[in-house]
């Protein structure tokens, strides 16, 4: 058991720090939501589904053979990236359209908006099931699992320990942190980003002050179905496979790792995924990678025990009363 | 909220809601033996499905099953998860576990210990009631998002336990959990009243032990409703800060309301077992949360009639239209988004519910409307 862990502990930090990264991406959207409405959107997972799909459909579009290498393979890697943003950008932007303004403007609790949301991730799953699959990616094999073509060869750039830096894990895991400071850089430094942050603390008076609490509340969607996109083309990077189903577990993963971090707090969801990630591989070492879900939720229940605004505090900008 | 105001009437789903509150009114005052009459005409109505009739014309493609599940079971868990949300105002994502607990309790007990029905279903519930207070006292010190999700976590820590050990079945699951036992002789025209066989073969007798079941759950919650500790209740939703500080052992009473929840969860989950007489950890996905979640809230929080017709709603229209088989997840999904965009407060919603949700200060906290106080409107600017 113990053994296991040591052994296996340079490989389990790596593909930890990797998945952190995408839990990371993911958990940016909740926490972006939930600072700016208080809600937690449940229908996030599925617009990190739609992202992967958006990206293999891209994939499948340009129609390469073999993995790819240099300029071409920057440029598909563009491609796909600027095609799962678009589409899960858009998801999310005509996700709030719909299912939450109506809800916003009569006042409507917070519970409405979770079983719109809830209903929401239904209809979206079952879309991808039933129709979108088998129409376009895989006739026949709505609900199966769907495997994607290798886009660039994994090769191993250098081994700390005895664990392997895999070049797509490593590229993973920058682009999360890159992501992350220029999130960071447009929340707190930009017009905009104030106006989020203004909307954050107290949205009345930041009506009064001129901002657009629609154009905020859209924007701040949009930027959270960005990242979620960029987090779908990762995933399909490096575990190369999809589902329509994907995002329920990894939404609620991305969730922990929100919370974990301090939602409504943008470097606390960095922090809160890679944590995650990397508690969730070193504890399956040591359990077996049946119970890493039960990991996952049982840091998440100790955390919010010890430390219930999570380990940075939950706010945009800072603490609320 | 005045937008609220100016549109009843116009949306139709409104006018059932004035109805029903002109009905509530004349309820209020109605003389005991009109009382009397219509709980008797509600028991014939819930006794007509098991005629083949009426069973063809509501369910024709599934058959009279239906009426034990999903809607009778249903019903139950609505009934139980709105003690915790409606009357608790606590958000339970995660109630499936408790319905999980009592199925396996049932299979448990039943298989391996040779227990009795009679036995186990009290048994059941006291285990559930048990797991209610030990998820509860941890988490319940926490707010309302974050009680979704760790509920929400613990109903899939729940479902993973049971597929991941080997005592349980693993993801086979355990078969062979015993009926309960049959008397023999009780018949009614060509019914066995207690005779509990197959639930494919004849679902009847397993219905009517599920309606007295419901029966009693209602009762319970009703008078529960009107005690003091559904007036705990209510305080501790509609102002968590102001009942504490007059004097309501909120956490107490928080408690209380999740053992509650959790042993008709517990309840359920027997039944359920002891019918089909096969669990399977694939029986208890999140998907069954969020549909009883559904029910309530399509029904109307706190409202026990509501509630009731939300879960049938929930359980039945799915059966009907097996038709649209493929596109019936769909539908519902969508269906959800369409109720909460028309009527957020479900169909038939209690009223001191309506009164907190169109104050904007619910137990729940309303959309980008919590600064707003009762003389306040949801800031509306830029439309």
């Amino acid at each position: 058991m113990l053994h296991n862990f040591t052994t296996q502990f340079w490989p389990n930090t790596i593909d930890g720090l990797a998945i952190g990264a995408i839990y990371a991406l993911i958990a940016l959207g909740y926490t972006m939501v939930y600072g700016v409405m208080r809600l937690i959107n449940f229908a996030h997972g599925e617009i990190f589904m739609i992202g992967t799909f958006a990206s293999l459909a891209v994939m499948n579009l340009v129609g390469f053979q073999a993995p790819l290498g240099g300029l071409a393979l920057v440029g598909v890697f563009v491609l796909c990236l600027a095609g799962s943003m678009a589409a899960s950008g858009g998801a999310a932007v005509a996700l709030e359209f719909i299912a939450y303004r109506p809800l916003r403007k009569h006042g409507s609790p917070r519970i409405a908006a979770l079983i719109a949301a809830i209903g929401a991730s239904l209809f979206l799953q079952e879309l991808f099931a039933q129709i979108v699959v088998p129409k376009i990616f895989a006739p026949g094999h709505g609900r199966d699992f769907i495997g994607t073509p290798r886009l660039m060869n994994k090769e191993t750039l250098f081994s700390i320990g005895n664990g392997v830096v895999r070049n797509d894990k490593l590229l993973v895991i920058i682009a999360a942190i890159v992501m992350m400071i220029l999130l960071d850089f447009f929340v707190n430094k930009t017009k905009v980003g104030r106006g989020i942050r203004a909307t954050s603390m107290d949205p009345q008076t930041a009506t009064l002050m001129g901002v657009n609490i629609n154009q905020i509340v859209m924007l701040t969607f949009l930027v959270g179905g960005v990242m979620a996109g960029a987090a779908g083309l990762f995933y399909v990077l490096v575990f190369e496979v999809t589902k329509y189903t994907i995002g329920f577990i990894l939404g609620i993963k991305a969730f922990t790792a929100a919370v974990m971090g301090g939602i409504g707090n943008l470097r606390g969801a960095l922090l809160g995924g890679f944590i995650l990630g990397l508690i969730e591989n070193w504890g399956a070492s040591v359990t077996g990678s049946e119970w890493k879900d039960v990991i996952a939720f049982s840091v998440l229940v100790l955390i919010l025990l010890f430390r219930p605004t999570g380990i940075l505090g939950e706010s945009l900008q800072q603490a609320r009363a | 909220m005045s937008t609220a105001n100016a549109s009843r009437g116009a949306n139709p789903l409104r006018r059932i809601g004035a109805a029903y509150d002109r009905m509530r009114d004349r309820w209020a005052v109605a003389p005991a033996w009109l009382r009397w009459i219509v709980y008797i005409l509600c028991i014939g109505i819930v006794l007509l499905p098991s005629s083949e009739a009426v069973s063809d014309f509501l369910a024709p493609e599934s058959g009279m099953v239906v009426w034990f599940f999903p809607v009778g079971i249903y019903i139950l868990l609505a009934l139980g998860l709105n003690v915790v949300i409606g009357h608790a105002g606590l958000l339970d994502l995660g109630y499936v576990a408790f319905f999980a607990i009592g199925a396996y309790a049932m299979a448990i007990l039943g298989v391996k210990f040779g227990w009795d029905f009679w036995a186990i279903l009290p048994a059941g519930i006291l285990i559930a009631a048990v797991s209610g207070i030990l998820l509860g006292a941890p988490t319940l010190r926490l707010r309302g998002d974050y009680l979704a999700i760790v509920t929400l976590g613990f109903g899939e820590i729940i479902r993973i336990i049971a597929v991941n050990t080997g005592y349980l079945g693993k993801s086979n699951g355990i078969p062979n959990i015993p009926t309960p036992p049959s008397i023999a002789g009780v018949q009614i025209g060509d019914l066995d009243v207690f005779g509990y066989k197959l639930l494919a073969l004849d679902p009847r007798p397993f219905y009517y032990l599920l309606v007295a079941l419901c029966v009693v759950t209602i009762i319970f919650v009703r008078r529960l409703q009107k005690s003091r500790v559904g007036r705990a209740w209510t305080a501790l939703r509609e102002d968590e800060d102001a009942a504490e500080v007059m004097g309501v052992p909120t956490f107490r009473f928080k408690l209380l309301s999740f053992a509650i929840g959790a042993s008709i969860g517990g309840a359920a989950g027997v039944m359920y077992a002891t019918a089909t007489q096969f669990v399977v950890p694939d029986n208890f996905q999140f998907m069954l949360s969020a549909t009883i979640l559904a029910g309530v809230v399509l029904g109307g929080a706190g409202n026990i009639p509501g509630v009731i017709i939300g879960a049938f709603l929930v359980g039945w229209l799915p059966e009907r239209f097996r038709a649209l088989q493929d596109y019936r997840v769909m539908i519902f999904g969508a269906a959800l988004v369409l109720m909460m965009a028309l009527r957020p407060e479900g169909l038939l919603p209690s009223r001191t519910r309506k009164s907190e949700l169109a104050e904007g200060t619910g137990g729940m906290g309303s959309l980008g409307a919590e600064v707003a106080g009762p003389t306040q409107t949801a800031p509306e600017v830029g439309e």
